[in-house]
C-alpha cells in the first residue's frame, strides 16, 4: 500500500477515497533496476496518538509528521506554508510542546501524544484561544492561523512554567506576562496578513490580562 | 443595475448589520482549522494523485537536453509533463512569461516539468532526478545598468504634465531633486499556489486558490485551447494572495496538463522555494523625484520619474499615479519608463504603483519640509487641493486628507516631535517620528451576483467573489442581511466557484465596495420578486427584522418562501461618475521607531493610521485589512528585499529564511481610525476599497521617523542598519 | 528527498558503530536542520539512525564544577535549565536569541554544533557550492553575499556558520565529548573542533566517521558579567548580522567570542587580550586579514560598535552589582 494506509482504516476514509487510500499497484517492475536502490521507499509502521485517539499507519519513511496528518489521516488543520520550518504554519504540540511538524518525520513520533488544532476545539465548540482569535480578528486568510493559535497555548504554557526568552529581562527571576515577551515567543508563526496586532489582544484576553 | 448617478437613501443606510463590527462568519471554520484550502480538498475528488514541479535552474536560454528516463523509471511515477509532451499551449491573456517553460528559458524557477507519483514523497524523489542540461544565455539583470536603454511603454499613460514644469522649477526658490529606489519584493503569501485538477468528458474542474476566478477561468481556457464552458474554477478559501494570485500560475495549469495526462486526479503545490521566482513580483524602481517650493511652502512644480523593468511584454511598475493627484503645485510632470530584464515576471503586488511611489514621494516631501523649515504635516495640509491638479473642473468625491492628518496629528502625539533630527535619546536608543501621507484610487468595476430565498427561508448569496482574508463572506452576508431584513444566521454566503455570477474579484482594493454593490443589486431584485408574490407596493416595502412591511401590512418573509424558492441574479454596472469625479481614498500615517545607537537596528514602538475611505462596511475587518498593511509598511520599510544576482539572473534569497518578512516581534501595537463617512458618488454602498490604504505612505512614515531618530537619510529600500551605521550620531 | 532507511540506535556505542558500518548514514536528533536540507536533496543519507532514545538528555555537575550537557538536550531545556540560567547566563541568552519556540523545542545541543550555513547558493543545488559540491565553484563570491563571512574565510568558501549557541560555547571553552565507532571516548575542545573551509569546505568539523556526540562539558563557572547580543535586521526568527558572546571581568579581563562573520564561531587570543581596551581594538584582532566583500563590509564597524556596547554593557551590570 502507498499513502494513507491506516490499518484500522475508518468507513469514512475508504469512503473518501483519495488517491492516497488506493494501492498503487505493481510498481513497473520492468523498470525498476534502472533505477539506484536509493529510490526504493521503506516503509514502516507507526502508532501515535492524535488529538486522543490511537493511530497506527504504515508509512514511507520520508513522510513528515505534517504530510503524515495532512494526506494520511486527513486532518487538514496544520498547514503547509513553508515545509522548511520557516513560517510556523504546521505547529503542533507533541507530548504538550510545541513543534514544526513539517521538520519531523512520522517514523520518529512511535508512541508520541500529539495534538492538532482539530483537538483543541471544533465549530460550535471551541478553544477559548480560537474563540479569543475569532472575537479580536487575530487571523485574516486564516491559514497561519491553526500555527498561531497552537502556538499561543504553548506560549502561555512555556511562561507559566517560567521558561525564560531573548526578552526577558532576568534570566534567574520567572519571565512576566509583557507583550514583549508575547511577541517574541510568537514571533516563530509568520502571519503575511499582518494580524499581530489583533493576536495579542485575543493572548492577553486569555493570559487574564486586559488589552 | 447601472449605478450612474449619485447614491440617495437606500436600505444600506439603516446600517443594523452593515458598519457593524461583526466577527467574521466564516471565523469559526479558519480557527479550528476546518475552512478548506485549494491542496485539502480530499472529498471533492477520488484518487487524487500528487504532482511535484521542477523549475528551470538558469535565467534565460534553452534546454539542450532533458533525460527523463530516470524520473519516469521511478518508484510510483505515474507520468511527466514537460513542453515537449504537453502539446501545444497558448498563453492567458494576462501571464507575460509561459507557465511552462522549455525548450527556450525566459526566467530562473520557470516551471520545465512536472512529475507526477502515487505519493508527494515520490514524486518529490523523482522530480529531482531530472537534472536538465542548458544552454545559458546573457541576459538584463540589474535595473540601475538597464536604466539608460529604458523605454517609453506603448500601453498605460507613461507621461502626463501640467503647466509648465521646466519653467516653474526652474524659478522656484527651494527645490529638491532626488533619487530614490524600491526594491523587487514579494507578496509571501503563507498558502502556496495550490491546485488540484480533474478531467471529465473534456472538461476540467480545478481547485485552485485564486483572486480572480473569471481571468483564471479565461486563462486556462485560452492556455489550454478549450472553450470556457468546459472549465471550471472553485476556489473558497484563499491563503493569502496579495497580488500574487491574481493570476493563472504554473500550479494550476500544470496540474490540468498533468491530470490529462495520467489520466486521474492530480493535486499540486508549489514549493515555498520555488515561489520567489517561480511566480509574480513587485519589481524594483529607480525614481527621481523633483520638488519646487515658494519660501512659504506652497509648491510650485512636481515631477515624479520612475524606472522600472521586467520581460518583453511586461508592464512597468506604477510609481508616479500617486503624485498626478496628491499635491496641488502649477507646475506638472510624471514619466514612467520600462527597462526590459530578464529577472523573473514583474507584477501587481498590493497597491502596485502607489506603495512604491510613495515610498519615494513621501520621503521627498519629508525632505522638502526640512528645507522649507516647515512641519511636515503642515506642509502637507498647506498643499491640498480640492481637484484632479491634472485637470481642475474635475472635483474629488469626497477628499478628507487633510482632516486625516490633522486628527492623526493630534492622536500620535506629533507635537512632541523634535524637528531637528537625532534629538531624542532613551538609554541606548534615538527616537524618532515620522508621517506620510497616502492615497490609493477607488476603482469601480462591474460586479454579479445570484440570491435565492429557499423555502426554509435561507438566503443563498453565490457569486465567484473571493475572500482572501478581506473579509468578503462577512460583508457580503451583512449586505444581504440588510437589504433583506433577515439575521446573518439565516444568510449563506457561497464564494469562489466560476459556474456563479462574475464578480469584481479580489485585487486594487475594488473588491469590497463592488462586490458588495453587485449583491446590493441582486438583492433589489430579490426584493422585487418577493413583494410581487405577496402583493405588496413595493415603492413603501420595508424589510426588516425578518417582515415586509407594506401599507399597513406586515408579512413574514418565510411566508413569500414557502410558496417555492425566488431566485434573482444581478450585477452592478457603472456609469461615468467615476470620469467626471476623481474617487480615491486618503490616509494620514504616523510611525515612532527606536534606533539603537550601537548597532542601528531600527524597531517600531508605535503606528497610527487615519484612514478616510467612504462607508466601513465592517469596522473590524477593515481595520484588519489596515493593520495588516500597515505591516507590510514596516516590511517594505526596514526588510524586505529580493536579492538579486546580477550574474545569474535570479532572486537569490528565495526562501522565507532568506526574505525576511516581519514577525510579531517586529510590530507593536496598531492603532486605526477610520472617518466612516459614505461616499454617495461610489456606489449604493457609498464604501470605497480601504484594503491597500493601509499599505500606502506606511512605509515611508517608518522611513521618515528613522531620519527624525538619526538625521541620517536613506533613500535606497530597504532602511536597514548597515546604510545607517557609517553616519549615525555619536 | 532520497529514500532512505531507518533506524531506532539502543545505546551511543550501537549507534557509533551502525554509523560507520551503514554506507552513508547520518544521525538524526531533532531533525530541524537534516530534514530541511534533505527536502533538497542537499543531503541524501541512505539510513538514518535515529538517536533519539539514547537517553543523552539529562544535564550533569561534572566533578570538576562545570556542567555535562547530554548531547539530545533540547535547546529549550538547555536555555531555562537553573543551573544555566545562573552560572552560564550568556549561554542561555545565545539559545533564546536562536530559530523560534518550536524548532528550540525540537533542537538539541548536539545537532546545533553541527548546523549547515545559510548561505543561500549552498541551499540552492542548482549552483555552484564548493562546500555543498566539491569543486562546482563558488557563487556566493560575487554574489550575494551581506550575511556571510570575511574571515576565515577562503578563495573556495566564504559561508559563515549561523549558530548562536556554538558562539557562546566558544567563549566558555566547551568541550565535545565524543564516542567512536570503536566505543572509545574522545574529548575535543571546541576550539579544535571546527575546520576552516581552506580548499575543502565541505569538511566542516573534526568528527570521524561514525563519531556521535555524547556530551558538550562546560568548564566550571566564570563568573564575570556575561552578554550575548545578537545584531539583525528582523527583530526575531532571524539569522545574525554579527552576534557577540563575552564573559568580563570586573577587571575588564575576559573571553570574547563572535558569530555571523566567520566559517565557524570566532574567538581569538589576541582578541581576548585586548578586552581591556576597548570594542574597536577587539574586533581589530578579530577581523585580523578580514577579506569582506562589498555588501559585507559594515560588519567591520558593526562588529566594532556591538563589541563596544556590549562591554559597556557589562560595566554596567558590574555597576549594578556594585551597588547592590
Amino acid at each position: 500500500m502507498i499513502g494513507g494506509d491506516e490499518f484500522d482504516i475508518s468507513r469514512r476514509a475508504v469512503l473518501l477515497g483519495g488517491g492516497a487510500l488506493a494501492g498503487a499497484g505493481p510498481v513497473r517492475a520492468a523498470t525498476r533496476k534502472e533505477t539506484d536502490m536509493q529510490d526504493s521507499p521503506t516503509m514502516m509502521e507507526v502508532s501515535f496518538s492524535v488529538n486522543g485517539e490511537a493511530r497506527r499507519l504504515r508509512l514511507d519513511t520520508r513522510t513528515s509528521l505534517l504530510d503524515a496528518l495532512r494526506e494520511h489521516l486527513q486532518l487538514t488543520g496544520s498547514k503547509k506554508g513553508c515545509d522548511h520550518g520557516q513560517c510556523g504554519a504546521c505547529t503542533v504540540l507533541v507530548q504538550g510542546r510545541r513543534i514544526n511538524s513539517c521538520l519531523s518525520l512520522a517514523v520518529m513520533h512511535e508512541g508520541d501524544e500529539i495534538t492538532t488544532i482539530e483537538g483543541l476545539g471544533q465549530p460550535g465548540e471551541l478553544h477559548p484561544m480560537q474563540a479569543a482569535f475569532l472575537h479580536h480578528d487575530g487571523f485574516q486568510c486564516g491559514y497561519c492561523t491553526p500555527g498561531q493559535i497552537c502556538s499561543a497555548v504553548a506560549v502561555l504554557a512555556e511562561l507559566q512554567a517560567g521558561i525564560p526568552s531573548h526578552v526577558s529581562p532576568s534570566l534567574t527571576e520567572a519571565p512576566t506576562l509583557s507583550e514583549a515577551e508575547l511577541r517574541e515567543r510568537m514571533s516563530g508563526n509568520i502571519c503575511r496578513c499582518g494580524a499581530y496586532s489583533n493576536i495579542m489582544e485575543a493572548m492577553r484576553e486569555i493570559a487574564g490580562e486586559p488589552a | 443595475m447601472k449605478f450612474d448617478a449619485p447614491a440617495t437613501t437606500n436600505p444600506i443606510d439603516r446600517q443594523r448589520f452593515i458598519g457593524q463590527p461583526l466577527d467574521r462568519i466564516e471565523g469559526q471554520l479558519k480557527v479550528t482549522g476546518s475552512a478548506p484550502y485549494a491542496y485539502e480538498r480530499h472529498e471533492v475528488v477520488p484518487d487524487q494523485a500528487y504532482g511535484y514541479i521542477i523549475g528551470a535552474g538558469i535565467a534565460k536560454g534553452r534546454i539542450k537536453a532533458m533525460d527523463l528516463d530516470a524520473a519516469r523509471a521511478a518508484p510510483g511515477v505515474l507520468g511527466i509533463v514537460t513542453a515537449a509532451n504537453a502539446g501545444k499551449l497558448g498563453k492567458g491573456k494576462r501571464n507575460t512569461a509561459r507557465l511552462l517553460g522549455g525548450p527556450e528559458i525566459e526566467h530562473y524557477d520557470q516551471a520545465i516539468a512536472i512529475v507526477v507519483a502515487e505519493s508527494f514523497e515520490m514524486a518529490r524523489a523523482a522530480a529531482l532526478l531530472i537534472r536538465p542540461d542548458y544552454e545559458a544565455q546573457p541576459g538584463q539583470f540589474d535595473l540601475a545598468a538597464a536604466q539608460e536603454r529604458a523605454v517609453k511603454p506603448e500601453s498605460g499613460d507613461p507621461d502626463s504634465g501640467f503647466g509648465d514644469f521646466a519653467r516653474d522649477y526652474a524659478q522656484a526658490p527651494v527645490t529638491l531633486d532626488e533619487t530614490y529606489t524600491t526594491p523587487d519584493q514579494s507578496h509571501a503569501m503563507m498558502e502556496p499556489h495550490a491546485s488540484i485538477a480533474a478531467w471529465k468528458d473534456g472538461a476540467v474542474t480545478i481547485w485552485t486558490s485564486n483572486q480572480m476566478i473569471a481571468w483564471g477561468k479565461a486563462d486556462v481556457a485560452e492556455t489550454l485551447g478549450l472553450p470556457p464552458e468546459k472549465v471550471r474554477l472553485d476556489s473558497p478559501y484563499v491563503g493569502g494572495g496579495f497580488g500574487g494570485k491574481l493570476f493563472l500560475r504554473a500550479d494550476c495549469i500544470l496540474a490540468a496538463l498533468a491530470a490529462r495526462e495520467v489520466g486521474r486526479p492530480v493535486k499540486v503545490a508549489l514549493t515555498r522555494p520555488m515561489i520567489f521566482n517561480n511566480t509574480t513580483h513587485r519589481p524594483a524602481t529607480r525614481q527621481r523625484i523633483r520638488l519646487g517650493a515658494a519660501p512659504d511652502g506652497r509648491l510650485l512644480a512636481i515631477a515624479h520619474e520612475s524606472w522600472s523593468g521586467n520581460l518583453p511584454g511586461g508592464a512597468t511598475e506604477t510609481a508616479v499615479h500617486q503624485t498626478r493627484l496628491l499635491y496641488a503645485a502649477p507646475g506638472r510632470l510624471t514619466r514612467t519608463r520600462l527597462a526590459r530584464l530578464d529577472l523573473p515576471e514583474g507584477n501587481a503586488m498590493r497597491a502596485p504603483g502607489e506603495a512604491s511611489g510613495l515610498m519615494a514621494l513621501e520621503v521627498a516631501m519629508d525632505e522638502m519640509a526640512e528645507r522649507l523649515g516647515m512641519d511636515p504635516v503642515q506642509f502637507r495640509i498647506l498643499n491640498d487641493t480640492r481637484v484632479d491638479p491634472e485637470n481642475p473642473g474635475r472635483p474629488f468625491s469626497q477628499r478628507h486628507l487633510v482632516e486625516c492628518l490633522k486628527r492623526g496629528a493630534q492622536r500620535f502625539g506629533w507635537a512632541q516631535r523634535q524637528a531637528k533630527p537625532g534629538q531624542r535619546r532613551e538609554g541606548g536608543a534615538f527616537i524618532g517620528l515620522g508621517v506620510a501621507a497616502g492615497i490609493r484610487n477607488n476603482l469601480l468595476t462591474k460586479s454579479a451576483a445570484r440570491v435565492r430565498l429557499t423555502r426554509d427561508c435561507r438566503l443563498i448569496v453565490e457569486t465567484d467573489m473571493t475572500d482572501i482574508g478581506t473579509g468578503s463572506y462577512t460583508i457580503i452576508a451583512q449586505t444581504a442581511a440588510e437589504m433583506l431584513g433577515l439575521p446573518m444566521a439565516q444568510v449563506e454566503v457561497r464564494l469562489g466557484d466560476s459556474d456563479s455570477p462574475v464578480s469584481a474579484g479580489s485585487g486594487g482594493q475594488w473588491g469590497a465596495n463592488n462586490a458588495t454593490a453587485g449583491v446590493y443589486a441582486a438583492c433589489v431584485g430579490l426584493r422585487q420578486l418577493i413583494v410581487a408574490r405577496l402583493g405588496l407596493n413595493e415603492a413603501d416595502a420595508v424589510f426588516a427584522d425578518g417582515r415586509v412591511q407594506s401599507g399597513g401590512n406586515r408579512t413574514a418573509l418565510a411566508q413569500a418562501a414557502r410558496q417555492g424558492e425566488l431566485v434573482a441574479e444581478d450585477g452592478i454596472e457603472y456609469g461615468d461618475l467615476a470620469e467626471r469625479y476623481q474617487q480615491s481614498t486618503f490616509a494620514a500615517h504616523f510611525a515612532e521607531v527606536s534606533v539603537d545607537a550601537a548597532t542601528a537596528e531600527i524597531r517600531v514602538r508605535r503606528m497610527l493610521a487615519v484612514c478616510d475611505a467612504g462607508r466601513i462596511l465592517n469596522p473590524k475587518s477593515a481595520r484588519s485589512q489596515v493593520i495588516g498593511a500597515m505591516t507590510m509598511g514596516v516590511g517594505a520599510a526596514l526588510m524586505e528585499e529580493l536579492a538579486v544576482d546580477h550574474q545569474r539572473g535570479y532572486f537569490a534569497n528565495h526562501d522565507l529564511a532568506g526574505y525576511e518578512v516581519p514577525v510579531h516581534a517586529d510590530i507593536p501595537h496598531q492603532e486605526v481610525v477610520f472617518l466612516d463617512e459614505p461616499d454617495p458618488l461610489s456606489s449604493p454602498m457609498k464604501a470605497k476599497g480601504v484594503g491597500e490604504l493601509g499599505l500606502c505612505g506606511a512605509a515611508a512614515a517608518v522611513a521618515n521617523a528613522v531620519y527624525n531618530a538619526t538625521g541620517v537619510r536613506v533613500r535606497d529600500y530597504p532602511v536597514t542598519l548597515d546604510k545607517l551605521l557609517a553616519a549615525m550620531p555619536a | 528527498m532520497k529514500a532512505f532507511t531507518y533506524s531506532r540506535a539502543s545505546s551511543p556505542a550501537e549507534a557509533a558503530a551502525e554509523a560507520a558500518a551503514t554506507p552513508n548514514a547520518k544521525f538524526i536528533a531533532g531533525g530541524t536542520n537534516l530534514l530541511d536540507l534533505m527536502k533538497l536533496q542537499i543531503e541524501t543519507p541512505a539510513h538514518l539512525i535515529d538517536v533519539n532514545g539514547l537517553g543523552l538528555d539529562s544535564i550533569e555537575p561534572t566533578p570538576e564544577g562545570g556542567l555535562r550537557i547530554g548531547a539530545l538536550v533540547r535547546n529549550t531545556d538547555l536555555a531555562a535549565d537553573a543551573r544555566v540560567r545562573r552560572d552560564y547566563a550568556l549561554l542561555s541568552r545565545a539559545l533564546l536569541a536562536g530559530a523560534s519556540g518550536q524548532l528550540r523545542n525540537k533542537a538539541t545541543t548536539a545537532g546545533n554544533l553541527l548546523q549547515r550555513t545559510r548561505c543561500v547558493y549552498f541551499y540552492d543545488p542548482r549552483q555552484p557550492c564548493n562546500k555543498r559540491a566539491p569543486g562546482s565553484g563558488c557563487a556566493a563570491m560575487g554574489g550575494v553575499a551581506r550575511q556571510l563571512g570575511l574571515v576565515g574565510v577562503s578563495e573556495s568558501c566564504i559561508a559563515t556558520h549561523p549558530s548562536d549557541m556554538a558562539v557562546a560555547m566558544m567563549a566558555l571553552d566547551a568541550v565535545v565529548e565524543t564516542i567512536g565507532a570503536d566505543g572509545i571516548s574522545r574529548r575535543i575542545a571546541l576550539q579544535d573542533f571546527y575546520r576552516l573551509p581552506g580548499e575543502t569546505p565541505q569538511i566542516e568539523h573534526d568528527l570521524r566517521p561514525g563519531e556521535l556526540i555524547q556530551a558538550v562539558i562546560l568548564p566550571p563557572p566564570l563568573g564575570g558579567a556575561q552578554i550575548y547580543r545578537k545584531v539583525r535586521d528582523r527583530a526575531s526568527y532571524a539569522f545574525a548580522l554579527v552576534t557577540v558572546a563575552a564573559v568580563i571581568q570586573p577587571d575588564g579581563s575576559g573571553r570574547l567570542a563572535a558569530g555571523g562573520i566567520a566559517p565557524r564561531p570566532w574567538r581569538v587570543e589576541a582578541a581576548d587580550a585586548a578586552l581591556p581596551q576597548g570594542g574597536a581594538e577587539v574586533s581589530a584582532a578579530l577581523l585580523d586579514g578580514a577579506r569582506p566583500r562589498p555588501d559585507n563590509a559594515f560588519k567591520q564597524p558593526l562588529l566594532a560598535r556591538t563589541i563596544t556596547a556590549a562591554l559597556a554593557q557589562a560595566r554596567e551590570m558590574q555597576g549594578k552589582e556594585m551597588m547592590s
